[in-house]
């Protein structure tokens, strides 16, 4: 499996690219059919973060699995949780208070814009420019101050409960909030004018890597990386939960499909999720942070399934329940699994060394894919 | 469509369609002979036009398999959910992966955790576990007492 | 590690004052090992979360190339010491033993997280994870922590370098008393 190097009977070159690579986000292995530079084929090989994580959570309670999906895409680590809390409520008819719903709601969107940070710092790395990487970095840092103080972690925080939050906010939560958005608003033009314009990306990244609407939909894509081709797929605007039919905000779409256009919807994406948080962080009411429930949770027999959207897409949590205290089946429907598979369609006749620019613009982080 | 519509409408493309009671959204049974005919009616009519193929899996009841199609439509927002009830020892059904491209990928990994065949899949190999992997670990019967440390 | 200790990385050696300026007299072992730990350059390898923390060690905030972990080679040939952060699955661990193979000697492996010591979240249950990495290569230093900050990385990368001035062997340091047991 790992000895297919060599020459087809065309004449191709076959190469791997990983598991160890410091590209692929991860580890991630792709096996491609090259000739000369010119991609024929790519193969992704998966597997080699599986941590059996479906088959463990059919062990643990339902208080206990929400944790485990923060591991999965640790990039929304709060929103993955959130997805799941919502199953749990939804399932035990479970009313969560409203201070809960807007603090969920503001650390859902301080949790996006630090993983579209990370996301531009390195993309930009990949593709050969270092500065972006240590800028982002230094923005990343004053939201994990922000969550440190709060939830007591930086990336993997386990906040989210059924019913609400675990604890409340800290006293200085607003403050350092709006401080950041105000720092952060001019910190992104920056962004703009040190990348974007730049001649150099713009031939690295237009034209490359296009997927069509009708494509988008059939492979199963979703997040930003089908909003740039076009589709409207946001399950906040769909299907809001929480505080999101309260709050007003675009919903970014572009049409060329390119991974020009894909990186500049997660720009936008950016400062739609300031603006959110400016909406809503001057009104968070008073009350409980948490909804009063039992210590042992149960859900009644049936099926449960619960969307949200990540930083990279359509979060899914299908929950098969027969009563008892454990889940029978759980699927989670991960929104890197289907952005992966159109890395083939779409990286057919391009060259090598824009495979990189697509694996990037795509957003892939690999445990959410093998889960 | 509302549901109601939906539950009308669908016994037109296949008469032995069942429908299940409660739910959050509409369930349909369906037989696995009948599978293939109905997802091609299901996506090519324009008034239901389901493209959106949002999560496929499989669940192992102790004396059966089921398969559950999520299916969505992005310009009529309605969504339907299928089963197919699998027979335990010969697990077989069509494959939809010519119709939406994401099952491919789906049903390769529904064949190496439970065993289910897919036929006329394009390439229907293993692709989470290692290519040596004995057993379909999430079925409930899958025991594996030297890699698994219960609890 | 005794905090009032002087700060690491004096050359090793005693300076003998003769007129005209001094002599610096000095073990050829102590000046191997010093120059050794003080440019470890370790491999990009992060399979799962902990590869985020690593990479936030990397960048401005808390700076991990002044204390000479500088460049990280993507070769295991031109790398010092392999940083495992993430989980080890079954299907990687050939990958991993191939990687450690292939870098040269003196090679040390620093085990960062839960998951590297021994599993972490993943013990029970699971039928494809390796309960730690040092069921596949020997490790060094094991850092705890699901992810562990920052500090803690630094901090088990400068243990490593006392380790390496120290010159002893594993065997060495397991029959040493430590100083503050607990």
């Amino acid at each position: 499996m790992l000895e297919e190097v060599g020459t087809t009977e065309q004449g191709d070159l076959v190469i791997n690219v990983g598991p160890q690579h410091p590209a692929t986000h991860g580890v991630l292995h792709l096996v491609i059919t090259l000739n000369g530079e010119t991609i024929k084929k790519v193969e992704p090989h998966l597997g080699y973060i599986h941590r059996s994580i479906e088959k463990m959570c059919e062990s643990l309670t339902y208080r206990q699995f929400i944790y485990v999906t923060s591991r999965m895409d640790y990039l929304s680590s709060h929103i993955n949780n959130h997805g799941c809390a919502l199953m749990v409520e939804q399932g035990m008819q479970i009313e969560v208070p409203s201070r809960a719903q807007y603090i969920r709601v503001i650390m859902d969107e301080l949790t996006r814009l630090a993983s579209h940070q990370l996301w531009w710092g390195a993309m930009a790395m990949d593709i050969g420019a270092f500065t972006p990487f240590f800028l982002s970095f230094r923005e990343r840092e004053m939201i994990n101050e922000i969550m440190e103080e709060t939830c007591g972690a930086r990336l993997t925080m386990n906040y989210m409960v059924p019913g609400g939050v675990m604890f409340d906010i800290h006293p200085d939560f607003c403050k350092k909030v709006k401080e950041f958005n105000q720092h952060f608003k001019v910190k992104i033009d920056e962004y703009d004018e040190l990348l974007t314009g730049n001649i150099i990306f713009q031939n690295r990244m237009k034209n490359v890597g296009t997927l069509s609407k009708e494509d988008a939909i059939s492979y199963g894509c979703s997040g930003p990386t089908a909003r740039a081709s076009g589709v409207s797929c946001d399950i906040r605007k769909i299907f809001p939960y929480d505080v999101y039919n309260k709050v007003e905000f675009k919903e970014i779409l572009a049409t060329e499909g390119d991974s020009l256009a894909r990186y500049k919807v997660r720009l936008d994406e950016m400062r739609e999720s300031m603006r959110i948080i400016d909406q809503l962080i001057d009104n968070i009411p008073e009350g409980e942070y948490q909804a009063k429930t039992k210590a042992v949770l149960k859900l009644p027999k049936g099926e449960f399934y619960s969307r949200v959207e990540t930083a990279r897409g359509d979060f899914g949590v299908y929950v098969v329940s027969e009563g008892a205290t454990t889940p029978y089946r759980i699927k989670f429907r991960s929104p890197g699994f289907s952005n992966l598979s159109v890395l083939d369609h779409i990286a057919r006749g391009q060259k090598l060394g824009d495979l990189v620019a697509m694996m990037g613009t795509l957003d892939l982080v690999i445990p959410d894919i093998d889960r | 469509m509302t549901r109601e519509e939906l539950q009308a409408r669908l016994p037109e493309l296949l008469n032995s369609i069942a429908f299940a009671e409660g739910g959050q959204w509409l369930n349909a049974d369906v037989a696995a002979a009948d599978w293939k005919a109905l997802a091609l009616n299901l996506k090519n009519s324009p008034d239901l036009a389901f493209d959106y193929l949002f999560c496929e899996t499989c669940v192992d009841w102790k004396t059966h398999l089921t398969m559950v199609y999520h299916l969505e439509s992005t310009i009529h927002r309605h969504q339907l959910v299928i089963k197919i009830k699998l027979d335990r020892t010969n697990p077989e059904v069509e494959t939809v992966a010519d119709i939406w491209r994401t099952a491919e990928f789906h049903e390769r990994e529904i064949f190496e955790l439970f065993g289910v065949i897919f036929l006329h899949h394009p390439d229907l190999r293993k692709l989470i576990l290692p290519d040596d992997w004995e057993g379909f670990p999430l079925r409930k019967d899958y025991d594996d007492p030297v890699n698994m440390i219960k609890l | 590690m005794d905090v009032n200790q002087k700060p690491p990385t004096p050359f090793p050696g005693e300076v003998i004052q003769t007129p005209g300026g001094g002599i610096l007299v000095s073990k050829m072992d102590q000046v191997i090992n010093w120059a050794r730990s003080n440019s470890l350059w370790p491999l990009v390898f992060g399979t799962s979360c902990c590869a985020i923390e690593m990479m936030s060690t990397a960048s401005a905030k808390y700076d991990w190339s002044r204390f000479g972990f500088e460049v990280a080679r993507a070769t295991p040939r031109q790398a010092d010491v392999i940083i495992i952060a993430g989980t080890i699955v079954n299907k990687m661990a050939p990958v991993l033993k191939r990687l450690y193979d292939q870098m040269a000697e003196p090679k040390y492996v620093i085990a960062m997280g839960a998951c590297a010591t021994s599993g972490g979240p993943f013990f029970y249950n699971t039928y494809s994870v390796v309960k730690g990495a040092d069921h596949i290569i020997p490790v060094d230093v094991y850092i705890a922590g699901c992810p562990p900050r920052p500090e803690a990385l630094i901090h088990a990368m400068i243990s490593l370098q006392e380790k390496i001035k120290s010159g002893m062997t594993r065997e060495q340091i397991k029959m040493q008393k430590p100083e503050n047991s607990f």
